[in-house]
């Protein structure tokens, strides 16, 4: 994170260095851009720490743990509400493993939870619009099933 | 019943209920404060919390770059290396700049307008974002640790492929004529020029 905003420094001093206006036209640009989008992250940010904070880890055992196909979609369906940062999906994942959920189930819980998430569709809709987000999300659940079948099969 | 109303409702609705809820989880952690035994209000304050302070970690330096990126990296670089004529190259270009990246991957939709705007071909764009919310590398030391490298590596590798014939798929699936609203949103060129209108010509756009 602090490599970020060192890169950042860095790039402002020698843009403006280069040239103020463009340097000014830049900064306006990018803060207009992260003032519009605010309102919107806040509230869905709101409503992800909503549902993060009703669904326990000790629910998410009860439903993942186990064999067959039941865990495996149940994985899918719970990544699949919102798009979790890894710093959460993975201690979570730790858990549920040493609780017997097995390989694909896991796999499918993780890529699912980082690249699908319907509470967070308002997000993504507002830059790619309804149609891009929906077909992503859509896709990438489709990707969540053929990633975590790969799994299985190689680490059998 | 006329339409109007109904509609400027809706318009309200729209921007209003970021905040309801905001608010509501606001006021669930407030008053988990005197009352101790209240732990939903408690821990979903803490969570929102921690989202907000991760936001605020990454998000303004984010878009700063973005705003840099549009003002002075010319359009043809972008077009030559990711655009819908680069061929193969642009995958190992888009999967090398998002794996640099940290944050949830409501940071990369502003890069990926940026990119979308400067003639990079949607594939690129989707490929960029898939590698962005499943491979990023300090995400994946994190993933190690935790699971494992041969789960972690294997993940990755099958991921790739996947991702790459995913954003080919939605390429085609899109319209061709197709241009993201936050495209048109952030498209204008008002502030630019209202900053740069006198004599000086940019070739920049």
């Amino acid at each position: 994170m602090i490599s970020l905003w060192i890169i950042t420094g860095i790039a402002l001093l020698v843009s403006l260095a280069a040239d103020r206006r463009k340097t000014q036209a830049a900064v306006f640009k990018g803060l207009k851009m992260f003032v519009g989008v605010l309102p919107l992250l806040l509230g869905v940010l709101a409503a992800v720490s909503l549902v993060l904070t009703a669904v326990t880890p000790r629910m998410l055992e009860g439903i993942l743990s186990g064999t067959g196909l039941l865990p495996f979609f149940s994985a899918l369906g719970v990544g699949s509400i919102a798009l979790i940062p890894g710093f959460i999906a993975y201690p979570l994942a730790a858990v549920l493993r040493q609780n017997g959920a097995t390989v694909p189930v896991l796999a499918a819980f993780i890529t699912s939870l980082m690249m699908v998430g319907v509470l967070t569709l308002p997000l993504e809709a507002r830059y790619f619009g309804w149609r891009a987000a929906l077909l992503r999300n859509g896709l990438a659940l489709c990707g969540a099933v053929i990633v975590a079948s790969g799994m299985a099969w190689v680490l059998r | 019943m006329n339409g109007r109303p109904v509609r400027k409702m809706r318009k309200a609705v729209g921007k209003a209920w970021p905040w309801v809820i905001f608010a509501g989880v606001a006021a669930l952690w407030a008053y988990s404060l005197p009352h101790a035994d209240f732990i939903f209000g408690r821990k979903a304050g803490e969570n929102l919390g921690s989202f907000l302070v991760e936001m605020a970690s990454v998000l303004p330096p984010m878009f700063l770059l973005v705003g840099l990126f549009e003002i002075w990296v010319p359009r043809k670089v972008i077009e030559r290396y990711a655009g819908s004529r680069s061929g193969m190259w642009a995958v190992p270009w888009m999967i090398l700049l998002a794996t640099v990246q940290a944050g949830p991957l409501y940071v990369a939709f502003p890069v990926a307008i940026g990119l979308w705007r400067k003639g990079c071909a949607p594939r690129n764009v989707f490929i960029y974002l898939g590698t962005f919310s499943a491979m990023k590398i300090p995400m994946l030391t994190f993933e190690v640790a935790f699971l494992g490298w041969r789960f972690s590596l294997a993940r990755t590798l099958i991921s790739i492929p996947v991702f790459i014939v995913l954003a080919v798929v939605m390429e085609r699936l899109l319209p061709a004529d197709f241009l993201p609203p936050g495209l048109v949103e952030q498209g204008g060129s008002d502030i630019e020029s209202s900053f740069l209108k006198e004599g000086k010509t940019l070739h920049v756009f």
